[in-house]
């Protein structure tokens, strides 16, 4: 079983958010990392839902799959009882912010939900047991990868609102053009794949 | 019930008016992680195939029983019991395109244009018709992802499937195949199917005149 150890927690940090950043190395949670990021305050805030959603996922799947799935050896069951963790909690975060904070809630519309297909939170807790991180290591996998994510959305929407303003051809409008800003970013990540 | 849609517009729907690469920009993720090889994506696109026509045909046939409020988590279960079955299935027949696409089998689950046919078209329709909707866009989906793979593949390596085209004095651009050449070469095909489309209505607008 992986270990992080207290020494190693910084390394893992820098290791989650820039070298394997989830958006530009593993390619998780491209779907609201191009439709969430027009606006720099909508992103943040997905982001930060995401990192909070993340981080839970990561608790309860480790919890359940080395509680229940492996000692039983319901392994090949993962997939479809991870889902329906993320699926829950995904709804509890609903509840929550509806209560807490209705301006967010109204502000991330539709993306709320879409956090359950966001493939970046199945895709951690599947990386966790692939990669058999004890507990507390899963859970700051979860996190420090959201927190990947958080940059990387609202680097990323900084950009766009430059985009808005300036002249790009009719066909490359939206999408087109911000995979292509994307793409130039990844190059900029890939300078930090060395690192660690 | 509305009208019953014919099954080759429904069919071809998929491939071209409403591709679900090139026309909705649903399912980036795969699109992006899997077209570094041709051999990769056809494999991702079959297997998102067979998920997609298995999931709709079960969901139409479910769609008077299963409760409003929560269809969701239950779309999410039959989605999630295909994939498990092409999960299981390609580990015992193709190792190796298990091993090389790795977690992306697992995350179909959460491809996003799985759930949204079954939002948009099997919770509506037959069964008959939801599983040929769950083939044509199945096939659209191979076909846009096939061709992202064939220009980062013969571009990257000078090879198609592990087949060299350029020959050996081929100086391979290494970036396409790497992580952001993905984000790039999506970004410019999806362009220029933008302007291919658009010339196409705008030929039809002028030929209505």
């Amino acid at each position: 079983m992986e270990t992080v150890s207290c020494g190693n927690v910084l390394l893992f940090l820098v290791s989650c958010v820039l070298s394997n950043n989830f958006i530009f190395s593993r390619f998780l949670g491209c779907c609201p990392f191009l439709g969430v990021s027009s606006k720099v305050e909508t992103a943040a805030g997905m982001g930060m839902a995401v990192t909070f959603v993340m981080g839970l996922a990561s608790l309860f799947t480790s919890l359940v799959y080395q509680y229940v799935l492996f000692p039983l050896g319901l392994t090949y069951l993962s997939t479809i009882s991870f889902i329906l963790i993320i699926a829950s909690l995904v709804q509890f975060v609903e509840m929550f912010l509806k209560k807490s904070s209705p301006a967010l809630y109204k502000s991330l519309g539709i993306y709320l939900p879409l956090i359950t297909t966001n493939c970046a939170v199945l895709g951690v807790a599947t990386i966790n047991v692939s990669a058999q991180y004890d507990i507390l290591s899963s859970v700051l996998n979860g996190v420090f990868s959201a927190l990947g994510f958080l940059l990387a959305i609202v680097l990323m929407a900084g950009v766009r609102e430059r985009l808005e303003t300036s002249h790009i051809p009719e066909a490359f409008k939206g999408f087109p053009i911000g995979l292509f800003t994307a793409g130039l970013m990844a190059v900029a990540f890939m300078g930090f794949s060395g690192l660690v | 019930m509305r009208n019953k849609p014919k099954l080759s517009s429904v069919f071809l729907n998929g491939i071209i008016t409403e591709n679900p690469t090139f026309r909705l920009v649903l399912g980036i993720c795969p699109t992006i992680a899997v077209t570094s090889g041709l051999i990769n994506a056809i494999g991702m696109g079959a297997a998102a195939t067979f998920v997609l026509v298995g999931s709709n045909f079960v969901i139409s046939l479910l769609r008077n029983v299963i409760p409003d409020k929560v269809r969701i988590p239950c779309f999410i279960v039959v989605i999630c019991t295909f994939v498990t079955l092409v999960q299981m299935l390609l580990q015992a027949f193709i190792p190796s395109l298990y091993a090389s696409l790795g977690m992306f089998i697992p995350l179909i689950v959460v491809n996003c244009i799985i759930l949204a046919r079954a939002e948009a078209f099997a919770s509506k329709n037959g069964p008959v018709a939801s599983a040929v909707d769950g083939l044509g866009m199945g096939i659209g989906f191979t076909l846009a992802i096939s061709i992202i793979a064939i220009v980062r593949e013969l571009l990257g390596t000078g090879c198609i499937a592990g087949i060299p085209i350029f020959g050996a004095g081929y100086d391979p651009m290494l970036i396409t195949i790497l992580a952001p050449g993905g984000f790039m070469v999506f970004g410019l095909t999806l362009g220029v199917a933008n302007i291919i489309m658009k010339r196409s209505e705008n030929k039809k607008a002028k030929e209505a005149k």
